[in-house]
């Protein structure tokens, strides 16, 4: 039984966060359960790496945070895109688009 | 911008801990919330989603870590949270820490210390722009490094593409008379271009012009800071000014070097004169003369080996317009060598080998503190077990405890600088006065930085032997485990070893050192040096320009010198053995047999008063001596040593024969033989001398005359009494260079004595710690088989095979490092070579006299914890479990 592989691409992880912050605000279970969804439970986001790469965004001046109180009189951190994020994550997308389109035609053509 | 918010949110996190740790806290906590309430929804119960929660997810604290451990800061933290755990470590071992202390400072001391002697000689550039291109040019006669004459320079500088520039000095004392007390000043005669040479410009006034250089051109000088502000007040109008000098001579002051130029070719120079020879280079003036220096500055891009050729092809093809006479002919070609290893070519084979010892020294320092640190370790197993128990990984303690000892280092450091600031004073009071460049050794900028840098080294070194054995803590290895602390056993064993060893390589090179110096002081100097008081005078005033004037005083003088009481033997010579002096001319001996050497090579010329030979107590092996009638008007006679006897009159008899000496007007006829003299050294053959009376010297008279006398006891006392003898006949004259010959006979040695006390204290250290190195690895090994032993008491070993058992294991560790330590002495010692006399560098004395100390020595230190061992109540012990 071989479970299926979950882990991200390399070098992927700060550009699916930006891109899942350009949405909304959000937590971060928010943010790991968004990756999951939407990926269709092909990439999982582990807390430990997820929370060091927040950040790691944060002080590279790509996220902002704030704390908001829950329900259940906790606190809960909250990440927003901001201007420079923005730039960042079209930078990467347009960087990854090339890429991946590269790698695709290298995989297409006859050997 | 984005490194800015990195320092900014860094510092604070690293200000606000707390308050960091709970916002990571909280998040993580809320993550986790979060987790569960998602599982809840899909229907299970709080307490199930929270289990399975935390099985998806992993450990709350592990997260909390793993997100605690991003950034600089945690690193800054983790660090002062390791010094401060071995600082209080430290601190609850005060016997330990100081002596280790103690030990690295003063390996670190003893390294700064020679760094900061060594620097500036070897390694720091000379302070001059562009230094590698500043060369040192000698006349090579006879396979040795001779003085210039000024012919040779006007031919060298003429023919030479390769320099851009040549200059010659000469060294000159001039006295100052313009004030109430005159002062001589050392200072140098230079050929125009010195100063450019060097590539340093005057601070006040101007430079020497090719125009100042002439025979017949006015009196000038450029003059020293120092002297510009202890004679003139630092005055600035001083340049124009006329000065006088001795003579009736008006100097006019044309510069005023800066405070910053250091004259490494003379350093106590403080006043500069053009040397005015005549261009003409008539053969009976000074212009032939080996008396100048030559230093030249490359062409850029010329190498050193291209400029070395070309003068070897100016010294082998005449040119028909520069004539040689045949004492300057330069059939040896020249020497050149640059400029800076020039200046240490005598002190460098003994700063090369104390180097070496010292860092033979560092070692044996930080294998002693890395011992002590293995044998504590011991004693800390069980923390170490626990906390890799908890977790810390093994790269976490390899950090704490190199941490200790980057402490114990840092600490030592300190130690080691204070130390060096005290002993590079007593380091260069104890240097050879040949040593370059001695103003310039202190503990500057640059040795700290070196200091600094040692220490980190050294922390380092001493740390990682223990960081790696006891990393390896582990639980599943119990703490009394067999297997790992044989290992560790065997690693402390090896370390004693590697101390014994470079403790024998230390005590060798002293040993060898010491012998030399035996054998150089029972070197026969050719004279007597005891009781015997020497000193220059030098006569001041225009009058002694007339040579009967200079001639009258000097016997007036010896006169007065000889009725002082406890005088018993008093004369006059124009140059005094182990001086410094090099009065060296060419000798032609009419008729030579064919058998003689090269008639053209050199030999001392002593200008004496008759007295002389008594008062230095110079044997007469034939004919007869010199004496009062062999004045002005009597024929030329001559004493010769032996040397000259032998080498240029072989096989017939010398008394009787006639030479020449230089270009002298007539014939010596030679009237006495007397016994070699070592003029230049100790260490170094008798060359050939020849004495003649001052009176029949008629080229020039020697203003400038030592006295030599002999007392009955000890002549330092006599001093006061000779110096008013000399006063009484003339008040205004100068008397210097004071020294018994005795202190000159052991000045002659000081290179080799300041190698040999630098060894020696090197060598009693390393002795020492490689003791203490044996006997604490010994007793360590007595108090962790105590049971071992009490058990064998009880089983009827006696005292003797007990004390036998812990001495073998001692006694078997300085086996081997004798026998490692003798080969590498061995090889050490090809480095000690050029140093030694009259000692092979394996002379057999000197091994067996090391190992005999090194074996006595280490067998004390076994000898302690051997007796304790067999001292031992088993029953105490043993009821003790």
């Amino acid at each position: 039984m071989d479970p299926e592989n979950t882990d991200l691409i390399q070098g992927t992880l700060d550009m699916l966060l930006l891109k899942t912050l350009s949405l909304e605000p959000m937590h971060g279970f928010g943010i790991a359960r968004r990756v999951e969804q939407v990926s269709r439970g092909v990439f999982k986001v582990n807390p430990g790496s997820l929370l060091t790469a927040l950040t790691r965004l944060e002080r590279a001046g790509w996220l902002d945070s704030e704390w908001r109180d829950t329900a259940n009189s906790r606190r809960a951190k909250y990440y927003t895109l901001t201007r420079s994020g923005r730039r960042q994550l079209e930078a990467e997308t347009a960087d990854w688009s090339r890429r991946a389109a590269a790698v695709a035609r290298i995989l297409k053509a006859e050997a | 911008m984005a490194l800015w918010r990195q320092a900014v949110r860094g510092l604070r996190a690293l200000l606000n801990r707390s308050s960091a740790d709970r916002d990571i806290g909280d998040e993580v906590e809320h993550y986790f919330d979060e987790a569960a309430a998602a599982l809840e929804r899909t229907g299970l119960s709080p307490d199930e989603a929270r289990r399975a929660a935390r099985l998806e997810l992993g450990n709350v604290t592990a997260v909390r870590e793993q997100v605690r451990a991003y950034g600089w800061e945690n690193a800054v933290e983790t660090t002062t949270a390791d010094l401060r755990h071995g600082l209080r470590q430290l601190v609850r071992r005060p016997a330990f820490t100081i002596i280790a202390v103690l030990t690295l400072g003063l390996g670190i001391g003893a390294s700064t210390t020679i760094f900061s002697v060594v620097n500036p000689i070897l390694f720091e550039a000379l302070p001059y722009p562009d230094p590698r291109r500043l060369m040192m040019i000698w006349d090579g006669q006879n396979g040795g490094r001779s003085d210039i004459t000024f012919g040779t320079y006007r031919e060298v500088v003429t023919r030479t593409r390769t320099f851009q520039s040549l200059a010659v000095v000469g060294p000159f004392q001039p006295t100052l008379t313009d004030a109430a007390q005159p002062e001589r000043l050392d200072g140098q005669r230079v050929s125009a271009d010195y100063f450019r040479v060097l590539g340093v410009t005057p601070a006040l006034g101007r430079d020497f012009q090719a125009a100042d250089d002439q025979r017949g051109a006015p009196a000038i000088a450029v003059i020293s800071d120092s002297v510009w502000r202890r004679r003139f007040g630092a005055d600035r109008s001083i340049v124009g000014r006329q000065v006088q000098f001795e003579g009736g001579l008006a100097v006019t002051v044309i510069g005023v070097m800066p405070p910053t130029f250091e004259n490494v070719l003379s350093p106590s120079a403080e006043i500069w004169w053009p040397l005015q020879y005549d261009v003409t280079l008539p053969t009976n003036g000074r212009e032939w003369g080996h008396h100048l220096h030559m230093i030249g500055r490359l062409r850029e891009g010329v190498r050193e080996e291209q400029a070395r050729e070309e003068l070897q092809a100016i010294a082998r093809t005449r040119a028909s317009e520069f004539s040689r006479p045949s004492y300057a002919a330069l059939p040896d070609g020249f020497v050149t060598t640059r400029l800076q290893q020039d200046l240490a070519r005598t002190v460098r084979p003994a700063l090369l080998a104390i180097l070496g010892a010292v860092a033979l020294l560092l070692t044996i320092a930080c294998v002693n503190v890395t011992n002590l640190v293995l044998a504590r370790g011991f004693e800390r197993r069980t923390e170490l077990i626990v906390r890799a128990a908890l977790g810390a990984s093994r790269l976490r303690l390899m950090r704490q405890l190199t941490a200790e000892t980057v402490l114990l280092a840092i600490v030592g450091g300190f130690v080691g600088i204070a130390l060096a600031a005290f002993a590079v004073d007593v380091v260069v009071a104890l240097s050879p006065h040949e040593l370059p460049r001695a103003a310039a050794i202190r503990v500057d900028g640059r040795v700290l930085i070196f200091a600094t840098v040692l220490t980190t080294v050294v922390g380092l070194a001493v740390g990682v032997v223990p960081a790696l054995y006891g990393s390896r803590a582990d639980l599943r290895v119990d703490g009394r485990s067999a297997t790992d602390s044989h290992g560790r056993e065997a690693g402390r064993r090896t370390l004693v070893v590697v101390q014994l060893a470079f403790a024998l390589v230390l005590l060798t090179g002293a040993g060898l050192l010491l012998r030399s110096l035996q054998h150089l002081l029972a070197m026969p100097a050719g004279f007597n040096p005891t009781n015997v008081l020497t000193l220059q005078v030098q006569t001041v005033g225009r009058r002694f320009l007339a040579p009967d004037a200079t001639h009258q005083f000097f016997a007036a003088a010896l006169e007065a010198v000889r009725h002082v009481p406890g005088v018993s033997a008093a004369g006059f010579t124009s140059q005094l053995p182990l001086s410094g002096d090099q009065d060296v001319w060419g000798v032609q001996v009419e008729s030579a047999p064919p058998s003689a050497i090269n008639a053209a090579r050199d030999a001392y010329r002593y200008a004496v008063a008759p007295g002389y030979f008594e008062a230095m107590g110079i044997p007469l092996r034939r004919g007869r001596l010199l004496n009062a009638q062999d004045d002005a008007n009597a024929p030329r006679v001559v004493v010769i040593s032996e040397s000259v006897a032998q080498r240029r009159l072989p096989g017939v008899d010398a008394i009787g024969k006639r030479l020449r000496i230089g270009a002298s007007p007539g014939w010596f006829t030679v009237v006495g033989i007397v016994g070699d003299v070592r003029q230049a050294s100790l260490a170094i053959d008798p060359l050939d001398a020849m004495y003649v009376t001052n009176e029949q010297w008629t080229q020039f008279p020697d203003r400038a005359r030592w006295l030599v006398v002999r007392g009955l006891a000890d002549p330092g006392a006599m001093t006061p009494a000779i110096r008013a003898a000399i006063e009484s006949v003339d008040k205004g004259q100068l008397m210097l260079r004071v020294a018994t010959m005795d202190e000159r006979v052991s000045a002659s040695a000081a290179a080799r004595r300041f190698a040999l006390v630098l060894f020696q204290a090197f060598g009693v250290v390393a002795l020492a710690l490689a003791s203490i190195g044996t006997y604490s690895l010994l007793s360590g090994s007595v108090t962790r088989r105590l049971r071992e032993i009490a058990v064998r008491a009880v089983l009827g070993a006696d005292r003797r095979s007990l004390l036998e058992l812990v001495l073998r294991e001692g006694m078997s560790l300085t086996i081997v490092g004798t026998l490692i330590g003798l080969g590498l002495a061995m090889l050490a010692s090809r480095f000690l070579e050029t140093m030694l006399f009259g000692v092979s560098r394996l002379d057999a004395v000197t091994y067996i006299s090391v190992v005999a100390l090194l074996a006595l020595t280490s067998a004390i230190a076994c000898w302690m914890p051997a007796w304790r061992a067999s001292r031992l109540d088993p029953n105490v012990i043993l009821r003790a479990d």
